[in-house]
């Protein structure tokens, strides 16, 4: 897998000189986020001290079943209330903001669950993502001349990313016909019509055909090396030694380890994590690092 | 009476001035939930509104009519925003119940006896379409149109105004569903966390559409006002909501024609079964039934029919079947 090599050796680049240790200051941080907690009930669910994103890095969040990094991730997006805590992105405070402003200041989310809205069409669906519409506002939509021109301009440039994303022929066809894997590209590629400086994907090879992941694997990249920043969060550890420039490991809520995927791979406390919470998966990697 | 006779005067009511309140109030209903999902089950709260709103200017206060629609509308935004506001950022199912209980209390409240100064309780307030006549083009006392289908003076002037209204929202409704805030409205039908994390504030548009459709309901109401004169508070019950949602169902959520087409069937179907059993009752053929168990049967005939119509066409009349069968998980 020279491909894999390429970009793991890219990554070790981007992350030059930050010590493997958790909560460790980046030298360009897009989002910065303290003392972020979540409880339902009494269980912690998320309890992160100090946690910094590198701009234009991929990075993953991982950790064993149940170890808040969904919470974590509708935490950060404005999909969930925090108890407490302080997070900023690109420099600006963002915690206690709606899920709608967070992604208009320009970090867009996905889900595990793919939300494709089935029942429209595939690129209404893209046309979504388009922000400051002036057809989107309730007077402005009845007069048409005031949005058409920038109706013409948005559906150019998601056209575009449909051809990207290898979905322009479905155009015109319902969303909901289209397969698991589908769906995930179209999710991405309507995120990318926001325009964000970062993306962060929930999960994006669940329920993925095999024969599609390394596709998606490859948008993934590309989205870093047109100078996006991803956080995302996975289970498949193929997936993510060979593309993250960085991983950050949860385990009970806690960030427990960072570092490039080397360090993690190595990292004693990483291997406990996983099988202290005998997860299949996690043991099933483990192996597969061993061998 | 004949068989043609009984579809004539169905045929005659089902273009008449009810079918043409119902179709308006159901265009207010297929915004909300034909297009955005919301499970409005209180509409006839936004028609109670609606019809006091011109009955209490009129009735009580001696004021113009138009001042009694601005009110009846003035009311209907104030009754979408309590109700929005603590619900709209809930699962749907809040707002469902929230809007069946509190149109079930407003017409409580409005025929209570604390109430009676304004809305003079249970016995309704009277004398409301002086005004709305006044401006009538027609003759009030000559009758219009051609072979079954003619009607007073009055009653086309009602019809040709709330038709006029059904088809001015008809046409708003497919403005605003072919405009990119229609393509929000229809994301948050389908999802509205979706549509959230696209930067939409999906709490807004839904807020715009329930007040858009509660003041087309509420306008609905104070035609009814205009329309019989007088209005009371026990014509508002539950039973209108359900009708105008077998009248949605019927014609095809989510179509700009549906609550139109809806509506036609709807009254039509209500007339016939009535007029065919009372027909079949003169003559005999129903002995173990008496007059009044025809409403009954009637209700149940309908019912039935409905219940036929969802297992075979679940889109409705003029629904999209395509769009039926996707599934929406």
């Amino acid at each position: 897998m020279s491909s894999d090599e390429t970009t793991v050796s890219g990554a070790e680049d981007r992350m030059a000189g930050v010590e493997p240790v958790p909560g460790v200051a980046k030298p360009d941080p897009i989002l910065v986020a303290n003392g972020v907690r979540r409880s339902f009930g009494g269980l912690k669910a998320v309890d992160v001290g100090h946690l910094e994103v590198q701009r234009g890095t991929i990075t993953a969040l991982i950790g064993p079943n149940g170890a808040g990094k969904s919470t974590l991730f509708n935490l950060l997006t404005g999909f969930d209330r925090v108890d407490e805590g302080r997070w900023s992105f690109e420099g600006a405070a963002i915690n206690g903001r709606r899920g709608h402003q967070v992604a208009r200041s320009g970090m867009v989310r996905t889900f595990q669950l793919t939300k494709a809205l089935t029942r429209m069409s595939v690129l209404d669906n893209m046309l979504l993502g388009a922000q400051g519409q002036f057809g989107e506002r309730m007077a402005g939509a009845l007069w048409r001349p005031g949005w058409a021109r920038q109706e013409r301009a948005n559906t150019e440039r998601a056209l575009e990313l449909l051809e990207r994303f290898r979905l322009v022929d479905k155009r015109d066809d319902m969303a909901g016909s289209l397969s698991g894997g589908q769906r995930k590209l179209l999710e991405m590629a309507r995120s990318l019509m926001t325009e964000p400086s970062m993306i962060m994907l929930d999960e994006p090879m669940a329920g993925v055909n095999p024969a599609l992941v390394q596709s998606l694997l490859s948008h993934i990249t590309s989205l870093r090396d047109e100078g996006r920043t991803v956080l995302f969060v996975e289970h498949d550890m193929d997936v993510i030694m060979g593309i993250s420039d960085w991983i950050v490991v949860l385990a009970q809520g806690r960030v427990i380890a960072e570092g490039r995927p080397s360090d993690i791979k190595s990292d004693k406390q990483v291997i406990d994590a996983y099988l202290g919470a005998q997860d299949d998966e996690a043991a099933e990697s483990r192996e597969g690092d061993d061998g | 009476m004949d068989i043609l006779t009984i579809l004539a005067e169905s045929a005659r009511t089902a273009v008449g001035p009810v079918a043409a309140i119902y179709a308006l109030a159901a265009i207010g209903l297929n915004l909300h939930f034909g297009y955005t999902g919301l499970l409005n089950f209180g509409q006839v709260g936004f028609m109670l509104v609606g019809a006091y709103g011109v009955g209490i200017s009129v009735g009580v206060f001696d004021l113009p009519v138009l001042v009694g629609f601005v009110v009846g509308l003035a009311c209907a935004v104030v009754l979408a925003l309590l109700l929005g506001i603590p619900t709209l950022r809930l699962r749907a199912d809040y707002l469902a119940i929230s809007t069946i209980a509190t149109a079930e209390v407003l017409r409580l409240v409005y025929r209570a006896g604390f109430a009676e100064p304004l809305t003079n309780g249970v016995y309704g307030l009277q004398n409301l379409s002086s005004g709305f006549r006044s401006v009538n083009p027609f003759e009030a006392a000559d009758r219009y149109g051609f072979g079954v289908f003619n009607f007073s003076g009055n009653h086309l002037w009602v019809m040709v105004v709330t038709w006029g209204l059904v088809g001015l929202f008809a046409l708003l409704t497919w403005m605003l569903m072919h405009s990119p805030w229609g393509r929000v409205i229809k994301g948050i039908r389908e999802d509205e966390d979706a549509v959230r994390s696209l930067g939409k504030n999906v709490f807004a548009y839904k807020m715009q559409v329930l007040v858009l459709g509660g003041m087309i309901g509420a306008l609905a109401g104070a035609m009814m006002a205009v329309h019989q004169a007088a209005i009371n508070p026990d014509q508002f019950k539950p039973q209108v909501t359900f009708f105008l949602w077998a009248i949605l169902l019927l014609g095809g959520a989510g179509r700009v024609l549906g609550p139109v087409i809806g509506s036609v069937v709807f009254w039509f179907l209500m007339n016939f079964t009535d007029g065919l059993l009372r027909a079949l009752g003169s003559e005999g053929y129903l002995p173990f039934l008496s007059g009044p168990d025809f409403g009954a049967i009637q209700l149940a005939f309908v019912g039935l029919l409905l219940v036929v119509l969802i297992v075979f066409r679940p889109q409705g009349l003029i629904g999209d079947r395509k769009e039926m069968l996707i599934n929406v998980k």
